[in-house]
């Protein structure tokens, strides 16, 4: 094949060609009319990027839709989609390609109205620095306080603040100042380590690409200047070494590399590395690429390493530094941003991508959400459509992360609906949970083994089930009174007690009943881990409630006692005059009534009051526990 | 394929991490997807694309198949490049034809270009996605190339029946792609999509990647029809009243479809050549497609239809 052969060029880095300093990413957010696709069309016509048979379709188009006369609007170059051109707004992020001899950029052009919040997200996220705009005629905007806060939010370190539309001033200095000061004010609670205020008009081109010669007040730098030259690495490099494994790559028996892109940090050939989540040190025996192995990889090279052990890593593992591991939990903290209309209901499973891995994961709490305009806290149940809320997750397995703040590779997750597969959270990681970690690291000295041999007794939850009036609380009493008489450390916990304390925040609803019995649940757990046996009393007519309950501890520390009194007999007994008001109307949702009970499918102990007195079904119970060597 | 430390030397940082990112979209299709297909259309950024995923998984080969949708009406070069290619890189090749558009004798001459393109190239390549179940297809498309792709996704979700709706896309933050999908959904991957054509050309050279000879400047027999220069590939293409053909040193920017693909006259025989030329250019690249300037939006259009 001759016809390919050509000689061999060596690219030359700068010139025309090629730029010098590395790609720069950054988005533009301003307000709807503030002028942002104006800008990016004025940095791509400034920069030769806008060629002949474009501009002839963007003039045919300036007549036709275009809003700046006989001029060329240069919004229209840059508003991707037909619907977004005749409602004249940017409902979309769209990416944006120019260089000058100087650098390489993509920009990323993301929407200013409120609802697209997610878009403006989307386009930070991948974004190293900011652009700003502002009307110079409205000066800082609620917009502008939201669009700085998200950019804080995801990570962004560097702003430049245009105040556009500065001829619409008359070129004024002193709006400009008062402009930055108002801003400055404002952005100090964010987390900006850099914010460059340039005064622009994107329309004519001031301080654009070229310096104005109308605003003889200004000598800081163009806005290409600064960011032709504007240092916005993350510093990825000199952070720890983080190898999320993407791809096993195992062409033979004889070959087993684990494929991926380096999050951060490098790696040598021959490195320690430890598999974050089991533990497990090994070496890295060489880092292969098709040109050959390298002495070395860096963040951001896609590269795969083999290991000097028959070590378990899969997909979804992360290789890690050992002396500066990642944490490893299955609880953490984290701001959550939501992005479909369904909203975010804590307690529902939800499949979260973190790194290479995808686990399911709940939000178990939603301590507040942070009202964008005003960065206010507000107590919330629910997250909707561009809410942000600060969050507690739990995952079904330990995930390795850093805070989001350390770094954004390993920080950052999404959270998929698993019923629709939509992109329904984008989340930032803030710390893990104390409590979990201490569980996976933490061996205690004293332990419920060590707790039961000092009791002389097992530790147990008894669950009494059944409907309201079948006398549980009757029986449960009597149990009690017997366990304590044989020297037992034993609890109560009754579903009307715990309602005035524990549980005084939650009411009848679905997810309030649910959450009731999760957390009579947890405090059960810590009794029974506590060696002592715990009573529980609650109707709870759900079978998934019971086995969550089940779950949570060893087996065969939760028996399950149903008591079993059929519900006519439960209502003439209506001790609380409650079935009479249920048949009536007056309490909804009532059990047995218009709710339905779940009978158990396999209790361990079953009893039926109506054929027998409670202390017989009470001395029953006791002699199943003597039976099963709960007792002695 | 060209290998060694030599061409690593000359890859640019720029490149260097276009290349870096790409290769970690593939990998992620191959790790998620049942049966992922990659779209070859024989053209600079296919090239560029098949070369990556030789990278992204060496020792091992790329875990899925290539597939040309081949309308009839391919340049000669083109269809002789893709055997070549295939047999050299040894890669598993695929090749659909519309059979009903065949029987109905669509054509780009007689049909129109609108047409042709539905039915031999849209048509085509859903009957192909279907046809051996794909779950996920790559395609060589860039964002710089076109406004409406400038809002494409890397990983764009499209429901059962191949529909894009640009309103109903996922939104993707950072790296973390969402690859979950129903049954008969399909997600069509772009991992060129932050590259540029320099960035293309560029790296073709620094990579030694192989292309159609049509994309450098030679003697070649063309028609003048409406200000564009067609050229004659076979006598399919009857000459119209009052043409002739001529021999001008031509060269094509973008390839497809022979009467529906204008040349441009240039002198740039190398690869050299033809990047020195874009650095001057002020056309741009698809300046030279028919099907582009159908009607205003038609590449949006045709996107919504299933498209690439």
């Amino acid at each position: 094949m001759t016809a390919y052969a050509h000689d061999r060029v060596t690219v030359s880095s700068g010139g025309r060609g090629g730029p010098q300093k590395g790609l720069l990413r950054f988005l533009t957010c301003g307000s709807v009319d503030d002028g942002k696709s104006t800008l990016i069309g004025r940095l791509l016509y400034d920069t030769k990027l806008i060629l002949e048979d474009q501009l002839a379709a963007l003039k045919r188009d300036s007549r036709k839709h275009g809003t700046a006369g006989d001029d060329i609007d240069f919004a229209l170059l840059v508003d991707g989609l037909e619907a977004e051109r005749e409602q004249g707004i940017t409902i979309d992020v769209a990416y944006r390609f120019f260089s000058t001899p100087r650098r390489a950029f993509i920009v990323a052009d993301t929407p200013g109205h409120e609802q697209y919040t997610r878009n403006m997200a989307t386009g930070a996220s991948n974004s190293q620095a900011a652009v700003i705009l502002i009307d110079a005629r409205k000066g800082v905007l609620t917009q502008t306080r939201r669009h700085s806060y998200i950019c804080s939010l995801l990570g962004i370190r560097h702003v430049v603040l245009a105040v556009n539309k500065i001829d619409l001033v008359d070129f004024s200095g002193e709006r400009f100042h008062h402009i930055v000061g108002d801003y400055l004010g404002f952005a100090q609670a964010l987390s900006f380590s850099s914010i460059t205020p340039i005064p622009v008009s994107a329309r004519y081109g001031d301080n654009v690409t070229t310096r104005s010669q109308r605003m003889c007040w200004y000598d800081g730098p163009t806005l290409i200047e600064h960011l032709e030259g504007l240092d916005a690495s993350e510093g990825l490099d000199v952070k720890p070494f983080r190898f999320p494994v993407q791809w096993v790559n195992r062409p033979n028996l004889d070959f087993r590399g684990f494929s991926g892109t380096v999050a951060s940090g490098a790696v040598r050939a021959g490195d320690r590395v430890v598999v974050a989540a089991s533990g497990r040190e090994t070496h890295v025996a060489r880092i292969v690429t098709a040109d050959g192995d390298l002495p070395e990889a860096h963040a951001g090279d896609a590269v795969t390493l083999t290991l000097s052990d028959e070590v378990d890593v899969a997909r979804g593992d992360m290789l890690a530094e050992p002396q500066a591991r990642p944490e490893v939990v299955d609880q953490f903290a984290a701001q959550v941003l939501w992005m479909i209309e369904e909203p975010m209901l804590p307690g529902r499973s939800y499949l979260m991508r973190i790194g290479t891995k995808f686990v399911p994961a709940r939000v178990t709490s939603l301590k507040h959400k942070t009202d964008v305009n005003t960065l206010e806290h507000i107590a919330a149940k629910t997250l909707g459509l561009n809410e942000i809320g600060l969050c507690n997750l739990s995952t079904a397995t330990p995930v390795a992360f850093d805070p989001y703040s350390e770094n954004r590779e390993t920080g950052s997750f999404v959270l998929i609906d698993r019923f629709t597969n939509a992109t329904a959270g984008a989340g930032m990681i803030a710390f893990g949970l104390r409590r979990a970690t201490n569980i996976h690291r933490q061996a205690l000295l004293v332990d419920k083994t060590a707790r039961t041999r000092l009791n002389g007794h097992r530790p147990a939850i008894l669950w009494f089930t059944g409907l309201s009036g079948s006398g549980k609380s009757t029986i449960a009493n009597i149990v009690e009174r017997e366990l304590h008489a044989h020297g037992a450390h034993t609890y109560m916990l009754d579903g009307d007690n715990v309602r005035h304390g524990l549980n005084r925040d939650l009411g009848f609803t679905d997810a309030d009943r649910v959450e009731n019995i999760r957390r009579v649940g947890e405090v059960a757990r810590l009794f029974v881990d506590a060696g002592a046996i715990v009573l529980c009393s609650f109707i709870s007519p759900f079978r998934a409630e019971r086995r969550m309950v089940r779950e949570l501890v060893d087996e065969g520390e939760f028996i399950e006692i149903h008591v079993d009194t059929p519900l006519e007999i439960c209502k003439q007994r209506d001790p609380k005059g409650l079935y009479a008001r249920a048949l009536e109307g007056k309490i909804k949702n009532f059990t047995g009534i218009d709710s339905p009970y779940e009978t158990p499918e396999s209790p361990e102990i079953v009893v039926d009051t109506g054929e027998g007195s409670a202390e017989d079904a009470a001395a029953r119970i006791v002699a199943a526990l003597r039976a099963r060597q709960i007792i002695a | 394929m060209t290998t060694g430390t030599q061409s690593r030397q000359t890859l640019s940082q720029h490149l260097k991490r276009l290349e870096a990112e790409s290769i970690g979209i593939i990998r992620e299709v191959a790790a998620e997807f049942r049966n992922p297909v990659m779209l070859y259309s024989i053209g600079k950024d296919s090239g560029v694309m098949l070369h990556l995923a030789l990278k992204a998984f060496y020792p091992s080969k790329p875990p899925f198949p290539l597939l040309h949708i081949d309308t009839g009406w391919k340049f000669r070069e083109m269809i002789r490049h893709r055997d070549w290619i295939a047999a050299h890189y040894g890669v598993r090749l695929l090749v659909h034809t519309n059979p009903e558009g065949v029987a109905r004798g669509i054509n780009p001459i007689a049909s129109g270009s609108q047409l042709h393109t539905q039915v031999m190239k849209t048509e085509a390549l859903k009957q192909a996605l279907d046809k051996w179940e794909f779950d996920a297809a790559f395609g060589g498309a860039r964002r710089d190339e076109e406004k409406s792709r400038a809002k494409e996704r890397v990983f764009s979700f499209r429901s059962a029946g191949h529909v894009w709706d640009p309103r109903n896309q996922r939104p993707e933050l950072w790296n973390l792609y969402n690859t979950r999908i129903a049954k008969g959904e399909t997600i069509r991957v772009f991992p060129l999509s932050n590259w540029t054509e320099l960035d293309i050309w560029q790296y073709t050279r620094a990579e030694q990647i192989p292309v159609v000879p049509l994309y450098f400047a030679a003697p070649r027999p063309v028609v003048e029809r409406d200000g564009l220069l067609i050229m004659r590939d076979d006598d399919r293409m009857p000459l119209q009243a009052g043409e002739a053909e001529q021999v001008r040193v031509v060269r094509f920017r973008s390839l497809g479809c022979y009467p529906l693909s204008a040349a441009i006259e240039s002198r740039a025989a190398s690869l050299d050549d033809i990047i020195e030329e874009m650095l001057i250019a002020r056309t741009s690249e698809r300046s030279g497609r028919l099907i582009d300037s159908d009607e205003a939006a038609s590449m949006e259009k045709k996107k919504r239809e299933g498209y690439f």
